[in-house]
C-alpha cells in the first residue's frame, strides 16, 4: 500500500480492532506505567513511587534503570542494595523479553518518536540526514567514558528520556524544551533518528536484548504480498529483510538485538505473516 | 580480473569507515561537549540545600540517579526535583529552607528511600546531618542586633542552645546616647557550626519580609583555618603556661593611668 498510509489493506482484511491489536496494547503499557507512577501524586495511590530511573513498587518492589545504574558505576559510586536487587529484576526481565522492549513498551519517549514518524509519513517529508546506526554505540561508550572521566552522570545532564518522564511525574520546567527538540529532530531531521540512531539509552537496552527469548517470527513469510507496510512502520526497519525475505539467514525469526518486539508488523500486516514467539521456535508455515 | 575488482571492493569499505568515522566523532563530540556542560551548570545556588545525609556536591553528581524517591518519601514536602531553568542540575533533589523547611524526621525518610546511597545510610541521627550552616548574614536589620528581643530563630531552632545560642553584647547605642532603660543589652543569635545541620527553620520563620539569617552551603558559609596557625591560648592551657614566658607590658600611649584601653575609667 501506499507508504503514506500503511496498514490500509490489514484494516479491511482484520477489521480496525485486529489491525491495532499491539499498538493498542503498547499504548496501554505506556499509558498503564504513567498512570501507575501519577496515582500517587495525583490521587494519593501510592502504587509505584520514583520514575524510571529508579522505583518501589507497593513499598516492596524496588526496580532500578540498567543504562543509569551502568552510569553510576562509571562514575565510580556503589550503590545500596535495593538499587542492586532493583537492576538484577529488571536486567533479568528485559533478557528475557527483548531489551528495546523497554523502548517500545515503557518509555515515554516513544510516543513523542511515533508521533513524529507517523507525522513524517503523513506529510511525506523525506529530507535531512540520519546519522549512522551505530552512533548510538558510540554515543554509549562515550557516555560511559565521560562518566568515568568526570566522575558525574554528564548524560544525565541532558538525557531528553529521563527528563521527560521525570517532567512527567515530578513537573517539567524547561524540560519541554529537549522533549520538543527531540520530536523535531525526529520530524525534520532524520526520520527516526533519535530512538533508531542517538539514544544511548536504546543501544544499552539493545545490547541487552542479544539474547533475549521472546522475539518476532515471519512465520508466514510465503504468504507476503510485498506490500511494504511493514516496512513502513518499523521504527528499525533494517531488522526484517533478513527474517521476511532470508537475507544472510534461513530460518524465519528476527533476531536483530535493534528489534523493538513492538508488534506493530503483526498488525499492519494484512496476511498475517508475523507472529510474536520463542526465538527457539523457527517454524514455517 | 582483479583490476576492476579492487576499487569496487574498496569503496564500500571506504564508505563504512567514513560513516563509522562520522557515527564515532559525532558521538565523541556530543558527550564531550555534554561533558563540559555539566562541568560548568554543576555549581549549587546558595539557597539550594540538599537533602540530608547527602554526600559532597561532587561525588553527590555521580552518585544521584534522579529517581526521586526521597521526594516521595518527605512527609513535609519539603524536597523537590530540580527542573532544567532551576539552576539546580536538573532531576537532582534539593530543597529552599525559606519555602519549606527540613522537618528533620527522627527516623530520615528520604536517606531511608534513596537506592543509590547518594544520601548516605551511614547517617542515622539527624543531629549528625550537615545539610547547610545558617548564617545570620544581615546584622543590620536583624531585630536582635537592633537591640530587640526578636528571638525566633533561636526559639524554632530544632538543636536550640547547641545550634544557636544567644550571646549578650553590650549596646553601642547606649554608649552613645547614654544610658535609657528602653535600651537594654543585644542578645545576638549566634551560630555554632559543629550542631547546625542546615535544616533551615530559623530562615524559614525569620520574621523580616527577606531573612537575615539564611542558610547557605558549607563551602559557601564557611571559612576555613589555616593549617600551621596555632592560637596562643590553646597551646598555653595545652602546655599549662605560657611558652614564651611572662610578657612585658608596655604603657599605651594617651591612657596612661587608666586600666585598659577602652576600659571605664
Amino acid at each position: 500500500m501506499s507508504a503514506q498510509h500503511p496498514g490500509v489493506e490489514a484494516i479491511a482484511a482484520k477489521g480496525w480492532l485486529r489491525a491495532h491489536k499491539w499498538l493498542l496494547l503498547r499504548r496501554g503499557s505506556q499509558l498503564g506505567i504513567l498512570a501507575a507512577f501519577l496515582a500517587g501524586p495525583l490521587f494519593g495511590w501510592w502504587i509505584v513511587k520514583g520514575n524510571l530511573a529508579a522505583s518501589l513498587t507497593l513499598d516492596v518492589l524496588p526496580l532500578t534503570d540498567p543504562f543509569v545504574f551502568t552510569q553510576m558505576l562509571a562514575a565510580r559510586h556503589w550503590p545500596e542494595v535495593s538499587a542492586i536487587t532493583g537492576v538484577l529484576i529488571v536486567l533479568g526481565f528485559y533478557l528475557l523479553v527483548g531489551g528495546r522492549v523497554f523502548c517500545s513498551w515503557a518509555c515515554p519517549m516513544n510516543v513523542v518518536t511515533d508521533a513524529a514518524s507517523w507525522l513524517r509519513r503523513r506529510l511525506g517529508l523525506k529530507g535531512g540526514r540520519t546519522p549512522h546506526d551505530a552512533t548510538r554505540l558510540w554515543l554509549l561508550g562515550a557516555v560511559l567514558l565521560a562518566a568515568a572521566i568526570t566522575g558525574r552522570l554528564v548524560w544525565e545532564w541532558v538525557n531528553p528520556v529521563s527528563m521527560l518522564m521525570r517532567g512527567l511525574v515530578f513537573g517539567f520546567g524547561a524540560a519541554w524544551v529537549f522533549v520538543i527538540g527531540v520530536f523535531l529532530y525526529d520530524l525534520l531531521l532524520a526520520g527516526r533518528g533519535w530512538c533508531g540512531h542517538v539514544c544511548p539509552m536504546g543501544a544499552f537496552y539493545g545490547l541487552l536484548g542479544k539474547v533475549a527469548l521472546l522475539r518476532v517470527s515471519a512465520h508466514r513469510r510465503s504468504a507476503c504480498n510485498d506490500c511494504m507496510d511493514c516496512f513502513a512502520v518499523c521504527p528499525e526497519p533494517q531488522v526484517i529483510r533478513p527474517a521476511l525475505k532470508a537475507a544472510g539467514q534461513t530460518h524465519p525469526v528476527i533476531l536483530e538485538s535493534a528489534c523493538t518486539n513492538c508488534g506493530r508488523c503483526i498488525d499492519v500486516c494484512s496476511q498475517d505473516v508475523f507472529r510474536l514467539g520463542s526465538r527457539f521456535n523457527r517454524s514455517e508455515q | 580480473m582483479s583490476e576492476p575488482a579492487k576499487p569496487a571492493a574498496s569503496a564500500p569499505r571506504r564508505r563504512f569507515l567514513k560513516e563509522m568515522a562520522g557515527a564515532a566523532g559525532g558521538a565523541c563530540l556530543l558527550a564531550m561537549g555534554v561533558g563540559l556542560y555539566s562541568k560548568q551548570a554543576r555549581a549549587l545556588p546558595a539557597q539550594a540545600i540538599r537533602p540530608p545525609g547527602a554526600l559532597a556536591e561532587d561525588a553527590f553528581l555521580g552518585a544521584c540517579i534522579r529517581c526521586g524517591l526521597c521526594v516521595r518519601d518527605c512527609p513535609y514536602d519539603t524536597l523537590r526535583l530540580a527542573t532544567p531553568g532551576d539552576g539546580v542540575v536538573s532531576g537532582t533533589p534539593y530543597f529552599t529552607a525559606r519555602d519549606i523547611p527540613c522537618e528533620m524526621c527522627e527516623d530520615i525518610p528520604c536517606v531511608k528511600a534513596c537506592p543509590s546511597g547518594a544520601l548516605d545510610h551511614g547517617l542515622t541521627d539527624i543531629r549528625q546531618a550537615d545539610m547547610g550552616i545558617a548564617v545570620l548574614i544581615d546584622q543590620e536589620n536583624c531585630l536582635n542586633f537592633l537591640g530587640m528581643r526578636c528571638d525566633v530563630c533561636y526559639r524554632v531552632c530544632p538543636v536550640i542552645d547547641k545550634a544557636i545560642t544567644l550571646e549578650m553584647r553590650r549596646n553601642p547605642r547606649e554608649e552613645r546616647e547614654g544610658p535609657a532603660t528602653t535600651r537594654h543589652a543585644m542578645l545576638i543569635p549566634t551560630v555554632h557550626a559543629d550542631t547546625c545541620t542546615g535544616c533551615g527553620k530559623c530562615e524559614k520563620s525569620c520574621i523580616l519580609p527577606e531573612a537575615a539569617i539564611k542558610v547557605l552551603p558549607a563551602h559557601i558559609a564557611r571559612g576555613a583555618p589555616a593549617d600551621h596557625y596555632r592560637r596562643g591560648w590553646e597551646e598555653k592551657s595545652k602546655a599549662g603556661g605560657s611558652l614564651i614566658g611572662d610578657q612585658v607590658k608596655l604603657p599605651v600611649r594617651g591612657l596612661d593611668g587608666q586600666s585598659a584601653p577602652g576600659g571605664q575609667p
